[in-house]
């Protein structure tokens, strides 16, 4: 215990110098702020951080007090994606929320408290599971040839889903920055949910917005966040139109109330601040592959819907170019039916939300609804990081359609006895083009980001009918 | 008055070289536009006369702006058209004209549904423009478009501009493009002699506030409270200490808007010294609940008259 507290202190020292608050982000291939984060373990013995290069920083041509350093507002770029296109009223908030996330990282009460949480509350590290007869049955299929299937089981997480590595991280930070109350969205609920619960535990008065469409998909969890003293506000439409609705509730309480982002969108720091508290999933995957195989993974899979488990998944490795990245999104009727959620597939580049990124748009600019049986896929944006993934072409981006992933889920189920949610059924429905292609012994590791018990009634529904 | 000479001089110190030739240029321009769809007027009104030059000219009279605002096609774009016609006449110094966003994430309520329901009836960016291509020739005001900043990357920056400086429009407000993200739209914006307004808030430190009226272009918008737009009981104090460190900073002209419903609040913001009053949510509402838009047009008339009275 000793020698972990005194390598924290190291790596704090190390962190101080060189990653002074004008001097951070930007480039998600930077690993940024891996010295701070919780999950000091994986840390590599001789860590430096001297890969960090100067921020891209936005001083051309601005009026004279912008070019003053200490001034400069970092805008949290990753190539052309990223930025703070919001409001005005927001600015200053958000360069607040930035500064009290450094302050926190670089705390190390602050991350001796968020380690005990992810062990004692969430039940960290979650087991990465060899799943034998997924594995079997796809060799099966293919004349004994097939990788090895391996699953992270953020499904074992409280409350269900890799949500609450984000949401306990984020409410300890709003009860640091001493507000009363938090404001959030939620599409499938897990994030509510996971809100919720973050609040309960930290005495936060917490609000959640949600589409009224999706509180009849998902009444489990309405239900749940009920039951942890949430007030959830129905808003008309779907989560597209909860996030909005709840971030003009906090353009209008700004003093007492935290907008907890769930997922690896919204304006800087937003993105960074959720892939940091959900690159936990990476890190221990990372080690756990270790002790498994004495090896890395050489394939990740994860479901894409504004990106967060696949980020949590992804970052540790981004720096691995032999790890190969498949995100994937949800086809929903088709990736022609103009029903789906594939963003990254069939988006166009724009601005939503606050975040530069690639969007389900019409020809006017204005944002499409977009679908898929997996509610928490339902996002027409994708974080500004996973959109320079795709760009950049170091991750892999294919899409699964609604009826693929119903298939996925009851394959896993029956095979495996796990449940998975809907949203992650669709990278496990991916396996079925994935696996035929690959040699025996290459080792698959699918993000199983959430379980399946709020979707028991839609898949056996669809089953039936 | 020492003290409106004064401004008004530094105004034209400010003005580009540059700007008055485009000035000229899209004067002739639109006078050749005029002459194809409304000769009359044309001759009568000026439609060539920038934000910031009306704010000059007023302030010359001892006058301050009267700034509405309202959502293109709410209920549909022939009643926008004869909407401009309205409040042009009835005492309007400039007009912001509203383009319809399917997320509008600094609106409240009220125009958030006006804008649902333009997008419903199918408005789109063309129609308006050509909406417009009829009706700024025939208004004495200058048009100042208000939309997000979606619409226009997906355009093109330079392929907006030069479409919305095409019909005469000349400014332009974008909510959601904070200062260090202006760069592209204020060059381009410049090219097409469109003033780019840029806005401050209550949340705004001092030094930022600085940066952002020296940016700014037309006017300076001051938001008057914490929140979205929208109709508020009461105009907050805090806008006077604001009031007052933006003068001290600028001597461009500053417009109060959020929240601004009333003849009382216009009276009061003017009493700290506002060069211009914007009043949005309760224009759009007067449109969006009448039972016909003749109603509609006539509460909006007789409204806006009575703001108007309530200025110097």
């Amino acid at each position: 215990m000793s020698s972990s507290i005194q390598f924290s202190q190291q790596t704090l020292a190390v962190s101080r110098k060189n990653l002074a608050p004008e001097r951070k982000i930007c480039n998600p291939f930077v690993v940024v702020c891996r010295a701070s984060v919780a999950d000091t373990q994986t840390l590599p013995k001789n860590s430096s951080t001297s890969s960090l290069k100067k921020p891209l920083m936005i001083t051309k041509n601005l009026p004279h007090d912008i070019h003053d350093e200490r001034k400069v507002i970092s805008m949290g770029k990753s190539g052309r994606f990223g930025g703070k296109f919001v409001p005005e009223i927001l600015m200053t908030c958000l360069t607040q929320l930035e500064a009290e996330f450094n302050l926190a990282l670089h705390d190390s009460q602050f991350q001796e408290e968020l380690r005990t949480a992810l062990r004692d509350y969430i039940g960290r590290e979650t087991p990465l599971y060899f799943a034998k007869r997924l594995t079997d049955y796809y060799k099966d299929k293919n004349g004994g040839e097939g990788p090895e299937i391996y699953l992270k089981r953020e499904d074992l997480s409280h409350l269900g889903a890799h949500k609450i590595n984000n949401a306990i991280a984020q409410a300890m930070i709003a009860k640091r920055m001493g507000l009363k109350s938090v404001v959030a969205a939620t599409g499938a609920g897990q994030h509510g949910v996971a809100a919720a619960a973050a609040c309960a535990k930290l005495s936060l008065e917490c609000t959640v917005f949600m589409g009224k469409e999706d509180m009849e998909k998902q009444a489990s969890n309405v239900l749940s966040m009920k039951l942890l003293g949430a007030q959830v506000k129905p808003v008309e439409g779907t989560f597209k139109d909860a996030s909005s609705e709840a971030i003009r509730n906090w353009v209008g309480n700004l003093e007492t109330t935290y907008y907890l982002m769930g997922t690896v969108v919204g304006p800087h720091p937003c993105p960074m601040m959720v892939r940091e508290f959900q690159s936990v999933i990476g890190k221990e995957t990372r080690r756990q592959a270790m002790e498994k195989w004495g090896g890395k993974p050489d394939v990740l899979v994860a479901c894409v819907g504004s990106g967060s488990n696949a980020l949590g998944l992804f970052h540790e490795f981004i720096g691995d170019h032999d790890v190969r990245l498949i995100g994937i999104e949800a086809a929903g009727f088709g990736l022609d039916s103009g029903r789906h959620s594939a963003t990254l597939s069939r988006g166009e580049v724009g601005v939503y939300h606050g975040t530069m990124s690639y969007l389900l748009q019409d020809e006017e600019g204005q944002i499409l609804a977009p679908h898929s049986i997996g509610v928490g896929l339902e996002y027409p944006g994708v974080g500004p990081e996973v959109s320079f993934l795709k760009e950049t072409g170091r991750a892999e981006f294919h899409s699964a359609m609604d009826e693929e992933a119903i298939d996925a889920c009851q394959r896993l189920s029956r095979l495996e006895g796990i449940i998975p949610a809907l949203e992650s059924s669709h990278a496990l429905a991916f396996l079925e083009k994935l696996c035929p292609t690959l040699a025996n012994g290459t080792k698959v590791v699918v993000n199983v980001s959430g379980r399946g018990d709020k979707d028991a009634a839609t898949v056996l529904e669809l089953i039936q009918t | 008055m020492a003290v409106a000479l004064k401004s008004t001089a530094s105004f034209l110190q400010l003005k580009k070289p540059e700007t008055h030739s485009l000035n000229l240029l899209s004067f002739q321009k639109s006078s050749v536009s005029v002459k194809r769809f409304a000769p009359m007027a044309s001759l009568i009104s000026a439609p060539a006369v920038g934000l910031a030059e009306t704010f000059s000219r007023l302030k010359k009279d001892g006058k301050v702006a009267l700034i509405p605002y309202i959502t293109a096609g709410d209920p549909d774009l022939a009643t926008t058209a004869e909407a401009l016609k309205v409040l042009d006449s009835s005492g309007s110094d400039i007009i912001e004209l509203g383009v319809p966003y399917s997320d509008p994430l600094a609106d409240g309520p009220v125009i958030q549904a006006a804008a649902t329901r333009s997008l419903a009836r199918g408005t789109n960016f063309n129609a308006i423009i050509s909406m417009l291509k009829e009706v700024v020739p025939q208004l004495s005001s200058p048009i100042a478009l208000f939309t997000y900043y979606n619409p226009i990357l997906k355009r093109g920056v330079e392929n907006f501009m030069s479409t919305i400086n095409d019909v005469g429009v000349r400014g332009l407000v974008v909510p959601d493009v904070p200062l260090e993200e202006t760069e592209t739209l204020r060059s381009e914006a410049i090219k097409k002699n469109i003033e780019l307004v840029l806005l401050t808030t209550p949340t705004t430190p001092t030094e930022r506030m600085k940066a952002i009226v020296e940016a700014a272009e037309g006017f300076v918008y001051l938001v008057s409270s914490v929140g979205v737009t929208g109709a508020r009981a009461s105009v907050s104090d805090r806008v006077e200490t604001l009031l007052n460190d933006i003068k001290e900073a600028t001597t461009k002209p500053v417009a109060v808007g959020f929240g601004i419903s009333k003849p009382d609040h216009v009276k009061r913001v003017v009493g700290w010294g506002a060069d211009g009053v914007i009043v949005g949510s309760a224009m759009v509402k007067l449109l969006g609940d009448a039972k016909s838009p003749e109603e509609g047009l006539k509460e909006l008339e007789t409204f806006t008259k009575s703001l108007k009275a309530a200025l110097p």
